[in-house]
């Protein structure tokens, strides 16, 4: 066994609408275990297309990705949908919590839909990540009723619920202010730091590139420095 | 895939919007209500009018007719045999009315596995006579008791008891017009002249109303022994017999089996009653095909529903798949919920159409021609809500399959992206 979690090997995208662009051009990188790496660039370079393909969401696209030596490519839609539930934890710039749902229950989602463990054991592992994130007591709260930095911190404690391979960030300080951000720095750095967990976060945000161990460079598509 | 969950979620989606899912089975539970009730009532009215001609008709009925013989003859002889044969005026030769050897056929029918039961009786001309008047009649000569086991006989007796027919020697049961016509009482006597000119008195014991007044006015029945002394025949001589089948759809053979067996005529139901079938399925047709559209309405209001649910929850399912929901886990929960709507709708459906069947069935209507008929009637046929249920679970889960085909499909890049 090697240390690889994530490996992408020539990745192309093209988008043919409504003229074909080449959005991906042959992207080629590995993140090993327990690194925290960012991915800059400008608006519009490709950074959030290739993470999309990077969390298996899109499957359209040249080349291949492994995650946990295990290939993406010609894996049928509910196998990727098992990839994504326990390998990885997704967090989105804009805060997306199901609204009908309790904070609690927003983060025990991806761990009921696993299985791994009962119901009572996913609840006190729920409880566990709220706390660890000082928000222990939103957990009986309907998610339509917090604040947008409420909603950021309980969307990491969802993407932390089955112990993934991996946290994938979109953006995720994009939205908010500065001390929101702030807090959301520091739960990166204290996952990276003393969980040892493995994150790839894109922003444009250079404190955040600041803080992690390593960060690829993008532009127009390319790797341009890694 | 774990249900427990697919219901969890669907559970919680269908709280969000309780309203609109409240609408949409109180449409389900509207059409199945109708629907119930439409077939209940019409299905009630269909045994009503077929009762009336065909439970009180024998499936199979054996009789003599008098014709000619077919076998003429000129046909024995052997110096005529190549030529034509031209004959006019042939006449029948008095050949006998009552069912020869009945004693004999009527154990072999009561033999036979196919048979429900039977009934022989006697049918003559006769007069009924009051003071000056001879009205042209029939008297049946029956046996009350298995003419009320097969042919519901005792269910038309409007007044006086079937039994006292068979109780009371020389009694008679008129129909209920001609004893008008005759001005005559239960208890008081009525002449009768046969055929032959014999004249006997026949006290009257009961009045009979088949619901068909032509009949009413030309018939009256009395103890098959009753008959046979008017005529002055022993105690085997039967002009009909009655079959009752355990199958109706076997009589048009059985019939044949037994003219050629017995030697008698035979027919059956079918060919005497040929008009009645298609009208009763006519109108099962039409109520059927009216239920149907009720439920495939409701169908669309729940298609509507589900619809727009998915449109506004385009947010939860991106969530939903992008950590780690398939597409098949996403149409479950969204044919759940078409299915509970349809279920819970039905159901009550299902309550309310019983309720309704039962009020209808208390509504009063009263007709002279059917006497045992006092409120519509209505049928609670187990078939019909059988049916009822089967369609609501079928047209939801179908009006379900097609947004939840959709929402299975959604990218969710499409809507992270989106935003
Ligand atoms: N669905 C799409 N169809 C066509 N072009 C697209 C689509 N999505 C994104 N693009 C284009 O692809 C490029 C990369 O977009 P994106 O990955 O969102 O960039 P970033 O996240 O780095 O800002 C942009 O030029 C964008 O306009
Ligand atoms: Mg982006």
């Amino acid at each position: 066994m090697n240390n690889i979690i994530l490996e992408a090997r020539h990745i192309n995208k093209y988008f043919h609408d409504p003229v074909t662009v080449k959005v991906l051009d042959d992207i080629n990188f590995i993140i090993s275990k327990e690194e925290f790496v960012s991915v800059v660039g400008k608006s519009g370079c490709g950074k959030s297309t290739l993470l999309y393909i990077l969390s298996t969401m899109d499957t359209d696209f040249e080349g291949d990705v492994l995650i946990d030596n295990e290939s993406l490519v010609h894996k049928k839609e509910i196998e990727l949908a098992r990839i994504r539930n326990e390998k990885i934890g997704f967090i989105f710039q804009f805060h997306y919590l199901i609204n009908e749902f309790t904070v609690l229950k927003n983060v025990m989602l991806p761990g009921l839909k696993l299985a791994h463990f009962t119901e009572k054991e996913i609840e006190q592992r729920a409880i566990e990540k709220l706390e660890m994130l000082d928000i222990k007591d939103l957990a009986l709260k309907m998610a339509n009723k917090l604040s947008g930095g409420e909603k950021q911190r309980v969307a990491i404690a969802r993407a932390l619920i089955n112990n993934p391979a991996i946290i994938m960030g979109d953006e995720p300080t994009g939205n908010l202010d500065k001390k929101n951000r702030e807090i959301v720095f520091d739960i990166f750095k204290r996952l990276a730091n003393d969980y040892q967990q493995t994150l790839l976060i894109v922003t444009h945000d250079s404190t955040l590139a600041e803080i992690s161990n390593r960060s690829i460079e993008m532009e127009d598509g390319k790797i341009i420095r890694q | 895939m774990n249900y427990k969950l697919i219901i969890s979620i669907a559970k919680s989606l269908l709280k969000a919007r309780f309203r609109q899912t409240m609408i949409a089975a109180i449409g389900v539970t509207f059409s199945i209500t109708m629907f119930i009730a439409l077939l209940g009532f019409m299905t009630g009215l269909n045994d009503l009018l077929d009762g009336l001609i065909l439970n009180r008709t024998p499936h199979i009925r054996l009789f003599n007719e008098i014709k000619p013989s077919v076998v003429q003859p000129v046909n024995l002889s052997t110096a005529y045999k190549g030529y034509y044969h031209i004959i006019h005026s042939i006449k029948s030769e008095n050949s006998r009315q009552d069912i020869y050897n009945s004693q004999a056929v009527m154990q072999a029918i009561k033999a036979d596995e196919r048979v429900q039961g039977f009934a022989p009786k006697i049918v003559t001309q006769v007069f009924y006579n009051d003071g000056t008047v001879d009205i042209t009649g029939v008297v049946n000569g029956i046996d009350p008791q298995a003419e009320t086991r097969l042919f519901h006989f005792g269910d038309y007796i409007v007044s006086g008891s079937v039994i006292d027919m068979k109780n009371i020697s020389n009694s008679i049961i008129l129909g209920k017009a001609l004893a008008e016509r005759l001005n005559a009482n239960l208890g008081d006597m009525v002449q009768i002249i046969t055929v032959k000119g014999d004249r006997f008195p026949l006290k009257l014991v009961g009045l009979y109303q088949s619901g068909i007044n032509d009949l009413d006015k030309t018939q009256g029945y009395v103890y098959f022994n009753t008959a046979q002394k008017l005529l002055g025949k022993s105690n085997t001589y039967f002009t009909d017999i009655q079959i009752k089948l355990k199958d109706l759809n076997e009589a048009p053979a059985v019939a044949k089996e037994y003219a050629k067996k017995f030697g008698t005529q035979a027919e059956d139901i079918q060919t005497a009653n040929a008009q009645f079938e298609t009208g009763s399925s006519v109108r099962t047709i039409i109520s059927y095909s009216v239920g149907i559209t009720l439920l495939i309405v409701a169908g669309f209001g729940i298609y509507n529903i589900l619809n727009m649910m998915i449109y506004e929850k385009m947010d939860t399912i991106a969530i939903l798949k992008a950590t780690g929901f398939s597409g098949r886990d996403v149409k479950a929960i969204f044919i759940f919920i078409a299915l509970s709507i349809g279920i819970v709708g039905g159901f009550l459906g299902l309550i309310f159409g019983f309720a309704f069947s039962a009020i209808i069935d208390e509504i009063p209507f009263h007709t002279p021609s059917l006497p045992t008929i006092t409120t519509y009637p209505v049928n609670y046929k187990a078939v019909i809500y059988f049916i009822a249920t089967a369609f609501s679970l079928i047209t939801t889960y179908l009006a379900g399959l097609f947004p939840a085909r959709k929402a299975s499909k959604v990218d969710p890049v499409v809507i992270i992206r989106g935003k």
